[in-house]
C-alpha cells in the first residue's frame, strides 16, 4: 500500500486519492470490511474455547469439523444441492439467454420482467412461497437421499438460472451474427449451428454462469431455510442451528471451509472472465 | 433479431423448458400466496378462499404498522450511513491509479461473495458481551487504572471497573450489521456514475474559485445524481426486507418486516396474514424499482441532450 510512501510531487487538485483523508477513509472502510471476517478466519485457529485471547496455533477444530458427521452431512447434502443447480441452472439459463438474445416474440418486455423477478423480490417472500407451494402440493417427505434434496434444488434453480441467463446473455451480446447466417448458407441446420457455433462462442459465459449458480446455490440460507423440511438440512442451515447457541471455534472453523470454497470457485470464475476478455483483445 | 415465425420450432423448443420452470416453480407458488393473502383461517390447517380484505385490514393495525414503519426507518437509517461513507471511498476509488483502482474495487466487491451468514456471525464475534471490542475496551480500562494507581488514582477511583457495553441485540446492532452487509452496494453504482463524470467541470469549477466543498456539492452531487439514486434504491431494497441481520444481531423489539412474515409461517401458523405481509412488502419493493427506472430514464434522456 502506498499509503505512507512519499510522492515527490505536490498533490494536484483533482489528486483526491491522495488526500489523507480520504485516504485515512478507505482505509478505515477496508478495515470495518475485514476485520470480522478475517478475525473469524484467525480465531478457527486458535488454541481457546473463548475465542478471544489468541492462546496458540491448533488445527485441532478442523480436525473435530471434519470428524463431526452432522456438519460432513450437511455439507455433502449442500455440494450435492449446489451441483445439481449448477447443471439445471445453466442449461435453462443459456435456453434463456439464447431466446432473449435470438428473437423478436410479442411480450418480449414481459417476458424478461417475469425472468427478472426471482432477482428482484425479497428472499424472504420467495422463500415462504416456495415453502407454501410444497406444502400444498403435498411434496413427498422422507424420501430417501438424494430424492430428499429434490425440494430444495428445485427452489435453487428457480432463483439461480435467471442469473446464469443474464451472465450468458452477456456473452451472448458480442457475438457476431454473421458467423451464423454463414453457416446456415454453407448447409448447417438449426441444431448444427447452435451446437458447431453460438455454444462455443457461448462457453466462457457458460462457465461464468455455471460458477456464480454453484456459488448463490451453496451460499443461499433464507429460501433454503424454508424449504427444507426437518430432516435435509444443508451447510448455511446448519451452521445458522449452531450460531443461535453460541460463539465457537468449531462454527469458526466450518464457515472458513465455506468461505474458501466459495473465494477458490468465484477466483476461477473470475480468472476464466479475464482470461477469456484477453484473448478476445488479442483476436482483434 | 429475427422474428420467432422465421423458426417456429427452434423458437418453442427453445423457449418452453425454461419458462415451464419460471412458471411451476415461481409464478405458481406466488400466485398461491397471493390467493392466500386474501383467504381466511378457518381451522388450525383449513384455509378457505373467500376473496376477503381482512388479513390486509389486520395489516393496518398499528402494531403491524409500526414494524413496516421500523423496517423503513432501520433501512433508510443504513442507507444514509452507507451513503455518507461510500461517497468518499468512491470518489477515491475513481481517483487512483488504473491498477489500484481495481485492486480497491476489488476489495470492496469481495466480501460479497462471503456468505451473508457468516459475516453476520462475524460481526457477533465482534459485538457480543465478551466479543473483540469489548474485550479490547476492558484491556484500556484495566491499564488505563494500572496506570492511574502510580498517582494514587487506582483501583477505580477515576475510571470505575469495567462494565462491558450491551453491543448486540438492539436495534443499533441491525443497523451496524445492514451496513456491513450493505456498503458494496452503495459503492458501486456510486463508482459508475462517478467513472463517467467529466472531470473537466470539476477542473473549471476549482479554476475558477470553488473550493473542494462547494465544487462537491454543486457539480458532483447533481452530475452523479442519477448514480446515487440508483445506489440507494439498490441498498434500500435488500435492507428493507433483510432477514437475517435482525434475526442474529437484534432483539426481540427489533423486529423487521420479514421477521414477521417469517413467524406467521413458522410459529403462529398464520399463513393468509404472513402472505398478506409478504405481498405488501413486494409492493414496496417494486414501487422502489419503479421509482429507480422512473430515474435511470431521467438520465438517458439527460445523455442525450
Amino acid at each position: 500500500m502506498s499509503l505512507f510512501r512519499r510522492n515527490p510531487d505536490p498533490i494536484g487538485p483533482l489528486d483526491y486519492a491522495r488526500r489523507f483523508w480520504l485516504r485515512a477513509i478507505v482505509t478505515l472502510t477496508l478495515f470495518f470490511l475485514y476485520a470480522p471476517i478475517l478475525g473469524l478466519i484467525a480465531f478457527s485457529f486458535n488454541d481457546s474455547r473463548r475465542n478471544v485471547v489468541w492462546r496458540g496455533f491448533t488445527t485441532d477444530y478442523y480436525v473435530k469439523f471434519f470428524n463431526n458427521e452432522g456438519l460432513m452431512i450437511a455439507f455433502g447434502n449442500s455440494l450435492t444441492i449446489a451441483l445439481m443447480t449448477t447443471v439445471v441452472s445453466t442449461i435453462l439459463g443459456a435456453l434463456t439467454a439464447y431466446v432473449l438474445w435470438r428473437y423478436r416474440f410479442p411480450g418480449k418486455a414481459v417476458y424478461e420482467g417475469g425472468m427478472a423477478l426471482p432477482i428482484v423480490i425479497p428472499e424472504i417472500c420467495m422463500g415462504v412461497a416456495m415453502m407454501v407451494f410444497f406444502a400444498r402440493i403435498g411434496w413427498p417427505t422422507g424420501l430417501p437421499w438424494p430424492f430428499n434434496l429434490g425440494s430444495i434444488t428445485i427452489a435453487h434453480i428457480a432463483f439461480a438460472f435467471p442469473f446464469a441467463a443474464i451472465v450468458i446473455r452477456a456473452r451472448l451480446e458480442n457475438f457476431n451474427r454473421e458467423l451464423a447466417e454463414c453457416a446456415r448458407d454453407l448447409g448447417a441446420n438449426e441444431y448444427r449451428v447452435f451446437r458447431d457455433i453460438v455454444v462455443p462462442h457461448m462457453k466462457p459465459g457458460l462457465i461464468a454462469g455455471a460458477l456464480l449458480a454453484f456459488t448463490l446455490s451453496l451460499d443461499d440460507f433464507v429460501i433454503t431455510f424454508f424449504t427444507a423440511g426437518p430432516e435435509t438440512v444443508t451447510f448455511p442451515v446448519k451452521i445458522y442451528s449452531m450460531v443461535r447457541f453460541s460463539v465457537t471455534p468449531e462454527v469458526n472453523a466450518a464457515s472458513t471451509v465455506l468461505i474458501l470454497l466459495t473465494l477458490v470457485v468465484t477466483t476461477i470464475a473470475l480468472w476464466l472472465q479475464n482470461r477469456n476478455n484477453m484473448i478476445g483483445k488479442s483476436a482483434h | 433479431m429475427e422474428n420467432w415465425k422465421n423458426s417456429a420450432r427452434t423458437f418453442w423448443t427453445v423457449i418452453v423448458p425454461p419458462t415451464f420452470w419460471l412458471v411451476t416453480f415461481f409464478i405458481i407458488p406466488l400466485s398461491l400466496i397471493w390467493l392466500y393473502s386474501f383467504s381466511s383461517k378457518t381451522g388450525v390447517v383449513d384455509i378457505t378462499l373467500d376473496w376477503n380484505l381482512q388479513q390486509y385490514m389486520r395489516a393496518l393495525e398499528p402494531l403491524y404498522l409500526g414494524i413496516f414503519w421500523k423496517s423503513i426507518w432501520m433501512a433508510a437509517a443504513t442507507t444514509a450511513i452507507c451513503l455518507v461513507v461510500s461517497f468518499p471511498v468512491a470518489i477515491a476509488i475513481v481517483f487512483s491509479k488504473p491498477t489500484m483502482r481495481m485492486w480497491l474495487l476489488l476489495l470492496v466487491i469481495l466480501p460479497f461473495w462471503t456468505n451473508l451468514l457468516i459475516r453476520t456471525y462475524a460481526l457477533i464475534a465482534v459485538l457480543r458481551t465478551n466479543g473483540f471490542i469489548n474485550s479490547g475496551l476492558e484491556w484500556i480500562v484495566t491499564h488505563a487504572d494500572w496506570a492511574l494507581s502510580f498517582i494514587g488514582l487506582g483501583d477505580n477511583t477515576i475510571i470505575g471497573p469495567f462494565t462491558p457495553l450491551q453491543l448486540l441485540y438492539n436495534n443499533t446492532a441491525v443497523i451496524f450489521g445492514l451496513v456491513y452487509v450493505s456498503l458494496p452496494f452503495m459503492v458501486l453504482p456510486l463508482y459508475a456514475a462517478l467513472d463517467r463524470l467529466d472531470r473537466s467541470y470539476l477542473e473549471a469549477s476549482l479554476d475558477l474559485g470553488a473550493g473542494h466543498t462547494r465544487t462537491f456539492f454543486t457539480i458532483v452531487v447533481p452530475l452523479a445524481l442519477p448514480g446515487i439514486a440508483s445506489g440507494i434504491v439498490i441498498t434500500f431494497i435488500p435492507a428493507m426486507g433483510s432477514y437475517l441481520t435482525p434475526d442474529l444481531l437484534g432483539g426481540t423489539d427489533s423486529y423487521m418486516i420479514a421477521n414477521v412474515i417469517a413467524s406467521q409461517f413458522k410459529q403462529a401458523n398464520n399463513w393468509p396474514f404472513g402472505a398478506a405481509l409478504s405481498f405488501l412488502l413486494m409492493y414496496a419493493t417494486f414501487f422502489a424499482l419503479a421509482l429507480r427506472a422512473v430515474l435511470m430514464r431521467k438520465e438517458g434522456r439527460g445523455d442525450k441532450r
